[in-house]
Parts: C-alpha cells; structure tokens; sequence
C-alpha cells in the first residue's frame, strides 16, 4: 500500500535523543509521567483557570503562579516562559545542555520550539485593562517578550545561552512535533551539531474560548476514541529533547523517521477519510525504511473529538490494520495544542524504555465504527518502535517514529 | 548546504504591484513611487475561502500565487514554508477585544483564523498540496528564519520550497506597542535544480554579524519597520544581476550570507 506514495524520501540515520525534560498536568520530570501513566491516574481537573469558565476540564500545571523566570530574563516573565523554564529545570536537561554546549560550542546548537499561542495571555489581560475612553493599553504588554510567537524560543536560547540557529515553530497541535523534522534537516546540512527541540503552550482565554466556539470543548474529561466522545480537555505543558548525531552509549531512543503532509482540505476539520495522516505516517515509515510491522505501538493525536478521532482511525487502519496497539493520552494530560507532539514524543520514549503500552485513559464503550487496534487496558511488553501522530489546524500533519536503531 | 536556485518572485506592498513593476525600481528603471497599500484578492482562492480568510490569508497568498504561475511548476507538488513576525494581527486583537467584553464571544472563524499557519492552510487549501508545510516566527529575523529553513529544506529534501514571508500593520492599541507601517508580502521559489526560466543560485549560509547590506535607498523609508523589508537587498541584487554578496540580520547576534554564485 505504500508504493502509491509519489515522493520517495532519503533514508534518515537516526538522531539520538541524549536527554528529555517534561512538565505537564501530570507532574514534573519524566519520571511523575511515568507514574501517573503507570497508575492510570489523570492530570485533568473542573477548569479553575481565572474565573473558570467556560465549564470544561483542563490539564493544569501547578504552581506557575508562583514561579517566576530568573532575574536575568525577568523581561520575559509570563505564563509561558513560566512555564518553558519549568520544563528546563526537569530531569537534568539545562545540565545537559551545557555539557553539550562543552563539546560542541554554543553557536553549533540550534533550538527549534513549538508554541501555538505564546504569551498572549498576558495580551488578553492587557486588553481587558484598557482605557474605556481611548481603547488604549494602560498595562501594555511586552510585545517582544510575550506576545511574539518567537518570544518563547528566544527565552529557550537564552536561558540555556546557545548561539546556534533558532526559529519559533507554529502549526497549530503539530508544532512541536515538526521541530524534530527541522531538527533533522539542520544537522543533516551542516548548520548544527546539537539540537535542543521543544514545545510551550500554557491555557489562555484565546484558545478555551476559542474551541468552546467552535463546539470542541468537552464538558468532561475527554474520552478519545469513545463511542460518547464529545470534544478536547485543553492541557498546558512544556517539553524538550537534545538531539544529537552521536548516542549517549546507553542504549537510548533515536528518531528513526518522521513524515510531514498537509490535508488541502479544511482549516479546523480533518480529512474526513483522514489523507493527510495517512501521508505523514506512510512518510514517516518509508525514511525509516520499516514496514508497518515494524511498529509496535502507535501513540494517537486522538484528541477525542467524533471528527478526528474517526478520521485518523481511517488512516491508521488503511496502513496497520488492526494488528498495532494504539492509544490517545489526552486523557491524562489534555490536548497540550503546541505542546503535543513533544508530551507524546516524550511518551513514546518512555513507553520504549519501560516496555509500556498505556490504555486509553477515560474511555469506557470504544466506538464500534473505530476499526484499528485501540488499547483500553494497559500493556507491558518489549517494545522496538513507536510511532507518535500530531494533526493541527490548517490541516498540518506529522508522525514521528522513534526506536532504537538497528 | 548546496546553492540553491532562485526560481521565481512574487512580491507584493503599496508601491509595489507585483515582481514585475518591484524588478524594475529595484534595478533603477523606474522611480518607486508610494501608493495606497493594495487589496490584493487572489483568485486561486475560492470564493468561499476569500470571504473567510483574513487579510493577511490574501496578501500571503497573492504573492504565492504569483511566484508559483512563474516558476513552471504545479502548486500541488510543492512544499511551503511560511513565515511572519506577527501572523494575522487584525483577528489577534478582534479576539483580545472579544476576551475583554462581556460574554466572552468569540467567532469560530476568527478562532481558526488566527493560529500562525492560517495562511498556510488556505494556501495548501487551494493550491490542493498535501506536501509538507511549516510555518515560523522569528520577531525581526523572521525573513531570514523562514529564507534559511526553505534552504535547508529543498538542500535536504531535494525538493523545490515556496517561501512565503508577509507582515501587515496592527490595528490600535497592538500598532503602539508594536509598530509596522506598511504591509509587504514576498514569496521566493528555491530548487535544488535549475529550472528554465532560474533567477540566480544562491550559496545560502548563517555568519558573525558585521555590518549588513543596506536595504535599497527609495524603499527604506516606506518599509525599515517591516521585517519582510530584509528581502529587500536580496531583491535588489536579483533585479541587478548584480554578483555581490548581501548580508542581512537573521538572530541577535548572527547574519544570514547571500552568495551569488556563476552557474550556465
């Protein structure tokens, strides 16, 4: 079925991922994921974001409130960059980071961060204290260091003071999945030997609101896959990787693949037969030179809304029938948006690790129209190869494949 | 990186109607003269699509247009890479001022409209291309981000890339803390193979910074405040033929060196 795929990609030579940090609505650090998927325990709760409303459940991380960035940045504070030093300081990554930075030079590490919304919380709250007179700011936002798409990233670069390429990845729920693929293309043309990946996106009104219009919003905690399912629980969270052509000599993950496509078909609805998906993950196969049985377990984007969920089943099953376990983790951590493809990618990394295939949290009848091979309970095996799916707005796809190399 | 081939331009800002007329006062043969900024409404959209994108969706996608129709390629087959300091600023502040207000309602519309690859989506949309496509920010380096990633991009996947940069002015109170004057639009065609009709091959390559190619006299003063103007010099030598090396700022402390090289 692949060899209808016009475009024949190079075979990729595996990136190894030397370090990853995570914070999201289930802890910090990689090892507070771990045990919440483990225990099937959730990161969702009844909003409590501002006034609460709309009525929806989110994933929140504690304590950002409180946690403001270090003084030498202080004029990058916000939730966001709140919320991007949080995950820095996780699992020994800006450690990491300087060690790389040791071998290789600063100018040598590119940092490539995924974010749908950035700072613009702190725009909202500006606009809500306008002059009612003039309509001008009282509180003006920092435009540069908040508001701008690029700001996070730039607080990335320097925080961890790297002097390497950078760029501010912003496709909708893929965003910080495709900063893997840039990643790759970056050392693979010389301009980097080290590559710090990540994504941002902390809640705001914008997008609460914003999919509570568009009637995504679910009214409980999300249920992907779900025959009843009814919409997303948005979740915040930060995450990276250290990308490097070299292992750590430890036998850890690499990236052996990843596939990009576009749907050409709807700003904010899927491909109802789900081509696009089907594209990003064929690619993703064909320049890891595997075959669908290859791959042992299949991270969903599955954000638990009727259309997506239904559409990247389709695809899914037209390329791995019923054969590979799949499941979603919205349903521990909500839909992270920009963040999303990085909290699976570190997901997926720990499932290879630990041997874990974690169920479909909050699903209790599986759609009977759903055709590939959801898990609803959890399993442990062995696991080779994972392959993690980000599909976002605008109809932008990428599937990520990691493993250990042959 | 390989050198790359400059396949074709579109181009789009008050002044300047299309690559065309921009070819031509770049070049000296005809004075720029400031115009009201234009309206562009580009047909490769539906009309369904035209009367929903925002503004920023047709100034982005006019010029993708033009570039495409002169490169000799198929729209379909070709991926993208978009790139803009601000997105689409208009519906940013309609949902801000939504947020403000009572009841808090804001438009699906405008909602789906205002995530940063908006234009990229109605542009894969209606040129009906599933390839791969990205969309960056990078502040005032957001020209050079976007011109460096369409680089690697079609050096590495040897692929031809469309790199779309654009920046439209905001509406108040965003203008005052962020000031743009005047929109501009421009879309760059990069092969890893020349084409029939190839502009220029281009050796494409991050540096220290030192002092940066100046961005063309009649144009500075309509356009210093956009970040898209630092395709200006770029421009400037491909409507000269001129073989000189041109630098412009990319991050705080880096360039991105242009170096024109001979080819037959």
């Amino acid at each position: 079925m692949l060899g209808a795929l016009r475009v024949v990609a190079p075979h990729l030579k595996p990136i190894f991922i030397n370090r990853w940090s995570a914070v999201n609505p289930l802890g910090r650090g990689r090892a507070a994921t771990f045990a919440a998927l483990s225990e099937g325990s959730s990161g969702l709760r009844l909003n409590d974001f501002e006034s609460g409303e709309p009525k929806t459940w989110i994933g929140r991380v504690e304590g950002l409130e409180r946690e403001p960035v270090v003084a030498r940045l202080a004029e990058f504070d916000c939730r966001n960059n709140r919320l991007a030093q949080l995950g820095l300081v996780q699992d020994g990554f800006e450690q990491a980071v300087a060690r790389t930075k040791v071998r290789y030079g600063a100018h040598r590490i590119a940092v490539l961060v995924g974010t749908s919304t950035s700072g613009i919380h702190e725009t909202e709250r500006a606009y809500r204290g306008r002059d009612p007179e003039t309509g001008a700011f009282v509180v003006p936002p920092r435009y540069r260091h908040s508001h701008n798409v690029f700001s996070t990233a730039d607080f990335v670069r320097s925080y961890l003071e790297l002097q390497g390429p950078a760029a501010a990845i912003s496709t909708a729920c893929s965003s910080s999945a495709k900063v893997f693929a840039s990643a790759h293309r970056l050392m693979e043309a010389g301009l980097a030997d080290a590559v710090v990946v990540g994504g941002v996106d902390s809640l705001c009104l914008t997008t609460l609101y914003g999919f509570a219009s568009l009637e995504l919003l679910s009214r409980e905690p999300c249920r992907p896959c779900d025959a009843a399912r009814n919409g997303i629980s948005i979740g915040e969270a930060a995450g990276y990787a250290l990308l490097e052509r070299a292992g750590a000599g430890d036998g850890g993950v690499a990236l052996l693949g990843y596939g990009e496509s576009a749907d050409a078909y709807h700003m904010s609805s899927p491909h109802p037969e789900g081509e696009g998906a089907y594209l990003a993950m064929s690619a993703a196969l064909q320049r890891a030179g595997m075959a669908p049985a290859d791959v042992d377990y299949i991270n969903l984007h599955g954000t638990a809304t009727p259309a997506n969920d239904r559409a990247e089943d389709t695809a899914v099953h037209r390329i791995f029938g019923a054969s590979v376990s799949c499941s979603s983790t919205k349903g521990w951590t909500g839909h992270t948006l920009g963040a999303a493809g990085i909290t699976e990618a570190i997901i997926s990394g720990l499932c290879l690790e630990q041997g874990f295939i974690p169920g479909s949290l909050q699903t209790r009848v599986l759609d009977p129209g759903l055709k590939s091979r959801i898990a609803l309970a959890p399993e442990r095996r062995t696991l080779r190869r994972v392959l993690s799916n980000s599909f976002g707005f605008g109809g932008n796809n990428c599937s990520l494949l990691f493993g250990q190399p042959a | 990186m390989i050198p790359l081939y400059v396949q074709s331009v579109g181009l789009l800002g008050p002044g300047l109607p299309d690559w065309r007329t921009g070819r031509d006062i770049l070049c000296g043969e005809r004075p720029y003269q400031y115009e009201a900024p234009p309206q562009p409404n580009p047909d490769i959209l539906s009309a369904n699509e035209r009367r929903r994108g925002a503004k920023s969706v047709r100034w982005a996608v006019a010029v993708a247009q033009e570039a495409v129709a002169a490169s000799g390629l198929q729209a379909a087959d070709i991926a993208t890479v978009f790139t803009s300091s601000s997105g689409d600023g208009e519906t940013l502040h309609c949902i801000c001022e939504a947020l403000a207000a009572p009841g808090r309602e804001v438009s699906p519309t405008r909602f789906h409209n205002s995530v940063h690859n908006a234009a990229a989506g109605y542009w894969s949309i209606a040129a009906g291309s599933r390839r791969p496509s990205v969309s960056l920010c990078g502040y005032d380096a957001s020209f050079a981000i976007g011109l460096l990633e369409a680089a690697v991009q079609a050096s590495v996947e040897r692929t031809p890339v469309l790199l779309v940069a654009y920046d439209l002015p905001y509406p108040q109170p965003l203008h005052s803390v962020r000031t743009i004057s005047e929109p501009l639009a421009v879309a760059l065609l990069l092969a890893p193979e020349p084409g029939a009709n190839a502009l220029a091959c281009w050796q494409i390559a991050p540096a220290q910074r030192a002092a940066r190619t100046a961005l063309p006299a009649g144009l500075a003063g309509t356009y210093a405040s956009n970040p898209v103007a630092q395709c200006l010099p770029l421009l400037a030598a491909l409507a000269g033929g001129t073989q000189e090396r041109v630098r412009i700022d990319y991050l705080d402390d880096r360039q991105l060196v242009v170096e024109p090289v001979p080819w037959s």
